[in-house]
């Protein structure tokens, strides 16, 4: 019992930075979720499977954890190509191209999702070309999709950018000198390089598709069953006062999404090992 | 508040504060004694905090005139707009300052759950007595709060018509007729939506009186409803400005904006052979009133939608009201007459609410896996 119950860091500030992270953490992030379980807790595991053991919130859960798996692969592939062009190229209106990838940051969902109904409805510009081919993107899953793909695109290109900066070219040139074609080389020396930080992009453009809500409503038509997404559901029970559905439904997502992070991290952890730390 | 200043301006540096009648605070730093680095930071910390609390706590504070927050529900922005300017010239006109009313609007049951939450609404004008209801519930106000104004304190009704695409191409003229083969019907979700629940009971109620089986009808309806929106407002946008659909079921004063707005050559208004009489009421939430000078603004706000005038303005704003001595006969010829079905015969909110539009009911029994 001689030692100290807090040691003292050599580092100055320890106590007083990791209080104030503490504090802030609880605040914003550890007391809500907690008072979400909490919630949950008083419910009941079987009230909590009994709500979401249903046909209309399995069919909510699965749309919305697949399209938001979809968008963030499609925003895994275009947004590691969009930071490659970004970074590696110069062409004229390169920095607006830049800035507007932000975008969808600072852009309410509202006014995005409100944009791309006005854009993709059937009497809009791309939704009349769609139209006329028969395909109807406003008000089916397609329109999810997109508002989607929106709302995550910035985090992949935004966390490969800076990894895809640091890259020098003696590496590419070592691998054409060794004789590595251009694809071998971007398939076996860039693309392993980038992969933890595009993963990184990929977890966070899924989590922030999942919880989406204010784009996705205005775009989605919202049919039960077809084209209504979970966080509608959580909606719906809290105009009935349903509070404990409501919670439910929520640590359904909670589960599913940590379960989603969770292997993401374990792939990120595996390919780390693999290739090294970049 | 300014002990937790001095307090820390003591502890840290001194500061002489000043705090502003609106509530801002300026902090002049007189002094500020050597220390070593980690203390100058704490104490710079807790100052800021200090400040921060300070700022936080005094904000709000302050004597102002009598304000009124009015939160209302989706489609009345226009009428309370209105009615809030009429209202407060009125009030001065009594001898009083001028007032500060404030409305909000959305959808009928996240209105009342704002409300029941801790929004400081002191006027409540929602599409539905259950919202109200729930909010009595808390005690927010008393159960019996629908006796206190007349006509079940509803101040104006409405009811459900049908807009139609310019030419009513797909000829409808009544329910029956929405269940036809290719007609798209463009309704707000029941589950979200105050005026979609009219809608629900309306079609209910045709069928009814048709010698059609109601649940078979109205989920027939359903089956034709492309797009289900959150809320009036939404079901409007979706119908007029995308395109959507080949008839909307709206309120009747919604309809008749819609033509005002985007323009009566692009829709038709159709109205049905049976409908329902929408009551929205309005009551004032005795938990909100935080002294004797805003209950009256509060009581006179509510007698003045009342009054000869306020009655003329929900005239003017295509909602069916009681008084109409100080309307335009205009705006008063303009409804059409129908029959008119209540809440009371299906029930009272007290039963339909939860055995059509509960979790399970049977709304969401027209949602069932094929």
């Amino acid at each position: 019992m001689g030692r100290p119950l807090i040691h003292r860091s050599p580092m100055p500030g320890l106590g007083l930075s990791m209080g104030i992270t503490l504090a802030m953490l609880s605040l914003v992030v550890l007391l809500p979720i907690g008072a979400l379980l909490l919630k949950g807790a008083s419910y009941g595991l079987a009230g909590i499977w009994e709500t979401v053991n249903r046909e209309r919130v399995w069919a909510a859960l699965f749309l919305s954890f697949r399209l938001s798996l979809f968008a963030a692969l499609f925003n895994l592939v275009f947004g590691v190509l969009l930071a490659w062009v970004l970074v590696r190229y110069r062409f004229p209106g390169r920095r607006i191209l830049d800035a507007a990838v932000d975008l969808p940051f600072a852009l309410p969902t509202a006014v995005a999702g409100i944009s791309l109904t006005a854009l993709y409805a059937p009497n809009g510009v791309f939704g009349q070309l769609a139209a006329a081919i028969g395909w109807k993107i406003a008000y089916a899953q397609w329109g999810i999709f997109i508002a989607l793909v929106f709302v995550g695109l910035p985090f992949v290109t935004r966390t490969v950018q800076p990894v895809i900066e640091e890259i020098e070219r003696e590496v590419e040139e070592a691998s054409a000198t060794l004789g590595a074609t251009r694809l071998h080389t971007l398939g076996h020396v860039i693309l392993p390089m980038l992969a933890p930080a595009a993963l990184t992009g990929f977890a966070l453009s899924l989590a922030r598709a999942v919880g989406e809500y204010g784009s996705v409503i205005f775009i989605a038509g919202n049919i039960p069953l077809v084209t209504e997404i979970a966080p509608l559901l959580i909606v719906i029970q809290l105009e009935e006062f349903n509070y404990d559905a409501a919670a439910a439904i929520g640590i359904a997502m909670l589960l599913i999404s940590f379960a989603m992070l969770m292997a993401i991290n374990l792939i990120q952890v595996w390919s780390r090992r693999r290739i090294g730390n970049v | 508040m300014l002990a937790t200043l001095t307090h820390a301006g003591a502890a840290t540096v001194r500061q002489a504060a000043t705090v502003h009648s609106g509530g801002h605070v300026t902090l002049a730093v007189l002094r500020r004694p050597a220390g070593r680095r980690g203390a100058r930071t704490l104490r710079g910390l807790l100052s800021a905090v200090a400040l921060a609390v300070l700022a936080l706590g005094a904000a709000p504070a302050g004597l102002r005139a009598e304000t009124l927050l009015n939160v209302s529900y989706d489609p009345t922005r226009e009428l309370y707009r209105e009615v809030n300017e009429a209202f407060a010239a009125f009030w001065v006109a009594q001898g009083n300052e001028t007032p500060t009313i404030e409305a909000s609007h959305g959808g009928s049951g996240s209105q009342a759950r704002a409300v029941i939450d801790g929004l400081e609404a002191q006027v409540v004008t929602l599409a539905l007595a259950s919202d109200i209801d729930k909010i009595a519930q808390t005690g927010k106000l008393p159960a019996d709060w629908q006796t206190k104004l007349p006509h079940n304190s509803s101040p104006y009704t409405s009811t459900i018509v049908f807009l139609v695409r310019e030419g009513n191409p797909k000829g409808i003229r009544d329910w029956g007729d929405l269940v036809a083969e290719g007609v798209e019907v463009i309704t707000p979700n029941p589950k979200t939506s105050g005026g979609a629940r009219w809608n629900y009971l309306a079609a209910w109620a045709w069928a009814e009186k048709n010698g059609q089986d109601p649940q078979a009808f109205v989920k027939a309806l359903f089956q034709h409803v492309p797009v289900l929106d959150s809320g009036a407002r939404g079901a409007t946008t979706t119908f007029a400005q995308r395109g959507v659909g080949d008839v909307l079921l709206a309120w009747e004063n919604e309809a008749y904006l819609a033509l005002k707005e985007i323009g009566e050559d692009q829709f038709d208004i159709v109205v049905p052979s049976v409908s329902v009489l929408a009551e929205p009421p309005v009551a004032l939430v005795d938990g909100n009133i935080r002294s004797e000078g805003q209950r009256k603004l509060a009581q006179a706000y509510l007698d003045f939608l009342y009054s000869p005038e306020g009655q003329a303005i929900a005239f003017r704003n295509f909602y069916r009201a009681w008084d109409a001595s100080r309307a335009d006969p205009a705006d008063v010829a303009r409804f059409p007459k129908l029959e008119l079905v209540d809440i009371a015969h299906f029930g009272g909110w007290a039963k339909v609410q939860p055995e059509h539009f509960g979790d399970g009911g049977i709304f969401d029994q027209i949602y069932v896996p094929k």
